[in-house]
């Protein structure tokens, strides 16, 4: 597969339908013995951008044996065809076919693969203990305004943020906690957590302000 | 343990607008195809680039299909 060439076509710089999309979507509105051709071609790419993906991260989870991170990439790729071929008509064109296919079987490995790193293991709710921080080579003076910093923001945390806000916050930031992890333990959505998260940063700004400090990043009108 | 910066930018978040995770899903295929046919992916999705500095798990689907596109 190629990149293809990239032309304008009304909206600057985005690529227009390659001769390979066409195929891919001439055979996937086919009928017979063309479109299970095509379905077990589909397949075939989400299994590789799962495995793809499982490579990627089996560094990280040296506990899982190869036939177990196998599973989960073929199960990724069965569950990746089902998303692909339920929003097939939200496929806009606007990239190559293939890198619209892929993302689906990504998002399922990656998901399934934090899942399965966190399984057993508990979240720490409310983290008692505030990190450390190490003064990284700064100058003393930088090094006293990074502290001064973090111990407003520690304050900030404590008396800005929700409870929800604050657990969110901790969970993700210090502990490492995927969000989609969490939010399967919280028994929402990744969207609808993040959009928590986000909140509680935009808190977390205006109450440094009120402070009279200002964060490393400029403006806090962002949305979720 | 965090470096001291990385811990204040991951506490504060980006700091500008930025998508939510289900529109970063939507666009991701079309934002790294414009990267890497060189385009202004950036102009072309307004807030992609804050999220994906904001979220850890979209940076790293982001980061995995940028390189499987790119191997296609």
């Amino acid at each position: 597969m190629s990149a293809g060439p990239v032309v304008s076509v009304g909206r600057v710089g985005v690529p227009a339908g390659d001769a390979e999309t066409h195929e891919w979507l001439d055979a996937l509105a086919g009928k017979g013995a063309r479109y299970e051709e095509a379905l077990s071609r589909l397949h075939g790419l989400l299994l590789r951008a799962a495995r793809f993906e499982v490579a990627r991260r089996k560094r990280v989870m040296p506990h899982l044996r190869g036939e177990e991170l196998d599973d989960i990439a073929v199960q990724s790729a069965d569950d990746a065809l089902v998303a692909v071929l339920a929003r097939l008509s939200d496929f806009r064109g606007e990239s190559r076919f293939t890198t619209w296919a892929y993302k689906f079987a990504i998002l399922e490995a990656a998901v399934a693969l934090r899942r399965r790193a966190w399984q057993g293991r508990e979240i720490p709710i409310e983290p008692e203990r505030w990190p450390l921080v190490p003064s990284g080579g700064l100058s003393p003076e930088a090094d006293t305004e990074q502290r001064e910093l973090l111990a407003a923001i520690s304050d900030g945390v404590r008396e800005a943020l929700t409870p929800h806000q604050r657990r969110v916050l901790l969970a993700v930031v210090l502990e490492d906690v995927p969000i989609d992890v969490l939010a399967d333990r919280l028994g929402t959505t990744r969207g609808a957590l993040y959009k928590t998260l986000h909140d509680a940063r935009v808190r977390l700004r205006a109450d440094l302000e009120g402070r009279g400090l200002a964060p490393g990043h400029e403006g806090s009108k962002s949305h979720g | 343990m965090a470096d001291a910066d990385v811990l204040v930018r991951r506490l504060l978040g980006p700091g500008e607008p930025e998508v939510g995770c289900d529109e970063c899903f939507f666009e991701l295929d079309r934002y790294v195809d414009l990267r890497l046919a060189g385009a202004d992916a950036d102009a072309a999705v307004p807030g992609m680039r804050a999220h994906l500095e904001g979220c850890p798990a979209c940076a790293e689907e982001h980061e995995s299909l940028l390189e499987l596109a790119a191997s296609a």
